[in-house]
């Protein structure tokens, strides 16, 4: 979808802001957040793909005013409610509930359960496919990306719509997130590495001498 | 935002955290020992002094420089990183003299977790992400690095789940030092690509 999310090339947001010695989280929530949604990830209550069209269906303007662990909740919350995992008003009534009293909010231990999760975690995910549809593109060749404008999630930025460019590598065949975002299945497809000269997608605009690199799905891209 | 020690009410977002997170206790979906380990890991395990450690293994040992630029994947698992976040799919790509990488995730805010640990917050915010495709010079120089024009820039916008991490130069004047000297100079920025490794130990 064309989001606030795809950010590539937009202007207006000034300087980058850095924090000297940043701390790895800034609130005891934010850790919350992570853990919560590494957790529902490795149990599979929803995917990745999902995960991220989640962050994208968010308001334009709540995403802008937001930081990185409120993109993540709200994406939690959405699909945790989607899927049935938990009702928006159980959710309200323990908010409101949690407000009255702060306290109430024991702690419980699952040692069978963290131990689950903490390999699963460990062992890390798997968007590789074993399936092989034989590679169409080979290094060297040169590709047209599709001038498409999809409703719902892909990871071809708008950026690099309609733009030639190259075929640098090819890494394998991978889970297709359009799909896989709207519960269509894995759908696996050869993924590559694709050049793109900064002219191309600049224009008179672009610096010169930089090369921008995207890593793009198979029917994304037509020979040119 | 409040910290772990503030006594101020809770804001709520941090209570409706809470209260989704009290829900898949109950459901025995979410423990507290759980969240306790998840966030050690993130905290501790995880971070810059691992892609440090595969940097400077690089630096002193060619052909594990050729295997990690080969197969990103399999060398940092040779030094028992892996896992969630870039653990499936690594690639390494190499600055020289005349190539300098940057690594940027436009569309969300994808990073190598398990050699850099969580990104910082200007990584994935939209300053960042917007111009590092449109403009990596006139960024890298904000950044403090300026690149000369016979230097090629190298933007690497991870848009899959293939996660980059920049082998950076080694400085000159490094000769005398062994591999652990070497990890200690190198920065979490080297490794995203908004900086040079130095010959002086950085100030964090």
């Amino acid at each position: 979808m064309n989001g606030v999310h795809d950010l590539g090339g937009m202007q207006g947001f000034g300087p980058v802001a850095r924090e000297p010695n940043e701390p790895v989280f800034h609130a005891d929530w934010e850790k919350r957040v992570l853990a919560m949604n590494v957790a529902a990830m490795t149990q599979r209550l929803y995917n990745v793909d999902e995960f991220r069209h989640g962050i994208e269906r968010m308001g334009a303007a709540h995403y802008l005013a937001s930081g990185y662990y409120e993109h993540w909740f709200a994406a939690v919350e959405t699909l945790l409610i989607e899927k049935g995992v938990v009702k928006r008003i159980e959710l309200d009534v323990r908010t409101a509930a949690l407000g009255a009293n702060p306290a109430a909010h024991p702690r419980r231990d699952d040692p069978a359960l963290s131990a689950r999760l903490l390999h699963a975690v460990r062992a890390g995910s798997a968007a590789k496919s074993e399936a092989a549809p034989a590679p169409r593109f080979r290094a060297g060749d040169r590709v047209l990306t599709r001038n498409t404008h999809p409703a719902g999630h892909t990871r071809l930025p708008r950026y690099a719509r309609g733009r030639h460019g190259a075929i640098e590598r090819f890494h394998g065949v991978y889970t297709l997130p359009d799909a896989h975002a709207h519960g269509r299945g894995r759908q696996p497809q050869p993924l590559y590495s694709v050049r793109f000269e900064g002219r191309e997608l600049w224009g008179e605009s672009a610096e010169p001498g930089a090369w921008v690199y995207l890593d793009l799905w198979e029917s994304y891209l037509e020979p040119a | 935002m409040g910290g772990t020690h503030n006594s101020e009410p809770e804001p709520y977002p941090a209570l409706r955290v809470r209260a989704l997170e009290s829900l898949l206790i109950e459901k025995g979906l979410l423990s507290s020992d759980v969240v306790d380990k998840l966030v050690a890991i993130y905290e501790n395990d995880v971070g810059p002094m691992n892609g440090a450690r595969v940097v400077a293994r690089a630096w002193v040992d060619s052909a594990y420089k050729q295997r990690l630029l080969a197969d990103g994947a399999a060398a940092i698992a040779e030094l028992g990183f892996g896992g969630r976040g870039g653990g499936d799919k690594l690639v390494a790509v190499e600055n020289t003299p005349t190539v300098h990488n940057l690594v940027v995730c436009t569309l969300c805010s994808c990073y190598p977790w398990p050699v850099l640990g969580l990104p910082p917050n200007w990584y994935k915010m939209p300053a960042y992400r917007s111009r590092a495709v449109l403009e990596p010079r006139t960024l890298l120089r904000e950044f403090g690095l300026e690149l000369p024009e016979s230097v090629e820039v190298r933007v690497w916008d991870s848009s899959a789940e293939v996660r980059y991490l920049v082998l950076p130069e080694r400085p000159a004047g490094t000769g005398h030092l062994g591999e652990a000297e070497l990890a200690r100079l190198v920065t979490r920025d080297a490794m995203i690509g908004v900086a040079r490794v130095t010959a002086a130990a950085p100030a964090r």
